[in-house]
């Protein structure tokens, strides 16, 4: 009896570590998954897609995911920082690591400017809030044409290597550039990991779970719901310049409704609230994208009901699913 | 600016009424589903494009527009209550985020759909014959069917009001939208009251859809913007509140057809700064509880 309790509970113990384990490493072991995961991809492009998406994703889970805020807008700061980035390599022609700057920059600001109003509002306000003032960026930028090339999109963004402490490193090159941008990726787990573990981000984490308890302990709960969707904006606006830079060109779709969707479809189908899951999500998502579109155009109608099916039994998505298992 | 007289301004007035009109018919079903259900109903823009594709189907048939008028809002109400009693109703009690995933995921579904049994291209709308040309209002001529369509509105308004106001079960619905755990202490089954609340508010965003499929043809992608635009009504005026939605929708439609005689480069970019204003003023809107959003 007390043998078989014993076992039982060092298997339980197995369980729980393997959990822990990728926890406490995940920014090493998210590293090291981005680092060999363009050799099991069928093409380097789409590995590179799934690490911008999934960099997009894991600014969107911030507000999501951890303060709990349901935000429809987010292509305005994917958006937003891919633009900025763009111009500043097509019409000042600064160098990429000024427009990468720049598109994170621009991401924060767009942040700002959304956040301050939608903050403004609670609950499920919020949604629409920010979707109606997606929206009218979208507009903005669409009338812009002489900075954006309206319709068409802006082009010439060609970026062809990268200058790196003398070294030059051939962008054009699919396998560099996956590395290039997976090296930003990386510096963003790094720092999302460091946010979530400090002080503050068991505050934001603390306003997800009770926000009048929150403000009952003292905590500013508007201001701490403003730096997190700001710091989201940085995340994404850095998403966006590195997409920007792949496609050497910014088609004005990046700024539409259905890219803010796209974002909450990963990070639910991944597992909201979870390190990993955003990156999961955008590898599951833009697969099955793929797989589904070589047999059919309507590739959204799969993918939609697929979503609809995951809200309706898998709510905490692919890593959450798998997680519980492994903590019970 | 000389050239604008009084009476081309108060034409642009009456132009952005009937365009608010549309917008009317969109939140207050929004409305009514929010503020019975807690249900931020993504796919409502889904349902309106639905409506107009059912229209243009009837036409196929060779149905009239009469009988649209009566066939849509029929049709589309009852795909709107299959919805709820067979996807949103799994969702109460799990949060207001789900049900909104939810209808969201399902309007990719409906456009898809959509997309494949009617095609990518849109298809122009032919104004009923017997509402073609114009008629002189006093201040100059004004397209026919747009008074239809500002008229049609006001009769389900008129309708809705009866019906909220008027009968027992408008009084469940409203006593519902106050506090749904008394009424169903009072032995009323609420989960039949959600199911009839949603199949209206949808089948007004179906006749809204018809009603705007001759203004600007039928497109698959026709919901997505009108979401946006009455998100826009409905912050404006305050969720929830069906007052809210007549008057910040007739609002939101004025402001559109102002910008665009004045200043057309801004007339999209417009509302939106009309919403910035209300939040930064009143951020619960004009008709809303400031409590309810919580």
């Amino acid at each position: 009896m007390n043998e078989m309790s014993q076992s039982l509970l060092r298997t339980q113990a197995a369980r729980v570590s393997w959990f822990d384990v990728a926890t406490r490493h995940r920014v090493a072991l998210a590293t090291l998954a981005v680092l060999v995961f363009p050799l099991v991809m069928p093409f380097t492009a789409l590995a590179v897609n799934i690490l911008i998406y999934g960099l997009y994703a894991l600014g969107f889970n911030l507000v999501y995911g951890y303060l709990g805020l349901l935000s429809f807008g987010h292509a305005a700061l994917f958006g937003t920082g891919a633009y900025l980035c763009g111009m500043a390599i097509v019409h000042f022609g600064l160098p990429w690591y000024a427009a990468i700057a720049i598109g994170v920059v621009a991401g924060l600001a767009m942040a700002a400017l959304i956040g301050v109003l939608a903050i403004r509002t609670r609950g499920i306000y919020f949604a629409m809030v920010t979707m109606a003032l997606s929206q009218c960026v979208y507009y903005l930028f669409y009338q812009a044409v002489d900075w954006t090339g309206g319709e068409n999109g802006l082009r010439g963004i060609n970026v062809r290597s990268i200058d790196l402490f003398g070294m030059r490193l051939d962008f054009l090159d699919p396998m560099t550039r996956y590395y290039v941008i997976a090296a930003f990726v990386i510096a963003a787990f790094f720092i999302l990991s460091r946010i979530l573990a400090s002080p503050f981000g068991a505050v934001i984490e603390a306003v997800r779970e009770n926000a009048t308890r929150a403000r009952a302990s003292g905590y500013d709960v508007t201001l701490t719901r403003l730096i997190t969707f700001v710091l989201s904006g940085g995340f994404c606006g850095l998403a966006g310049a590195l997409q920007a830079l792949h496609l050497s060109i910014v088609p004005i779709e990046i700024l539409h409704y259905d890219t803010s969707g796209i974002v909450v479809m990963i990070a639910l189908l991944g597992g909201m609230g979870t390190f990993f899951g955003p990156m999961i999500g955008a590898a599951v998502f833009l697969l099955l994208e793929n797989l589904v579109s070589l047999w059919t155009v309507h590739w959204q109608l799969i993918v939609g009901a697929i979503f609809v099916i995951c809200v309706l039994f898998f709510p905490a998505g692919i890593w959450g699913t798998l997680t519980s298992r492994g903590k019970r | 600016m000389a050239g604008l007289s009084l009476d081309l301004i108060a034409l642009q007035l009456f132009a952005g009424l009937a365009l608010g009109a549309i917008y009317v018919l969109f939140a207050i079903g929004l409305s009514l589903i929010f503020g019975m259900l807690t249900v931020v109903n993504f796919a409502h823009g889904a349902f309106y494009m639905v409506g107009a594709y059912a229209g243009l189907y009837i036409l196929m048939l060779g149905g009239n527009f009469w009988i649209c008028l009566l066939a849509v809002p029929l049709a589309v109400g009852l795909f709107g209550m299959l919805v709820e009693r067979f996807l949103i109703r799994r969702l109460y009690g799990r949060g207001i985020d789900y049900p909104l995933l939810l209808t969201f995921g399902l309007s990719y579904v409906m456009v898809e759909l959509v997309r494949l049994a009617f095609g990518k291209t849109g298809y122009p709308f032919d104004t009923p014959d017997l509402l073609q040309g114009a008629v002189n209002i006093g201040v100059g001529y004004f397209p026919l069917y747009r008074l239809f369509v500002i008229g049609a509105t006001a009769a389900v308004l008129l309708g809705l009001w009866l019906f909220l106001e008027k009968t027992s079960f408008g009084l469940i619905i409203r006593a519902g939208a106050r506090d749904p755990q008394i009424v169903r202490v009072l032995g009323v089954d609420i989960s039949n009251v959600w199911l009839i609340v949603f199949g209206i508010g949808t089948a007004i965003a179906g006749f809204a859809g018809l009603l705007a499929a001759p203004l600007q043809g039928v497109i698959p992608e026709m919901g997505s913007t009108i979401l946006a635009e009455a998100f826009v009504v409905t912050v404006v005026g305050g969720m929830g509140s069906i007052g809210g939605a007549v008057l910040a929708g007739l609002l939101v439609g004025i402001v559109v057809s102002m910008s665009s005689l004045f200043a057309p480069e801004m007339a999209k970019v417009s509302i939106f700064a009309l919403m910035a204003i209300v939040l930064i003023v009143r951020p619960q809107g004009f008709f809303g509880r400031a409590g309810l959003m919580s």
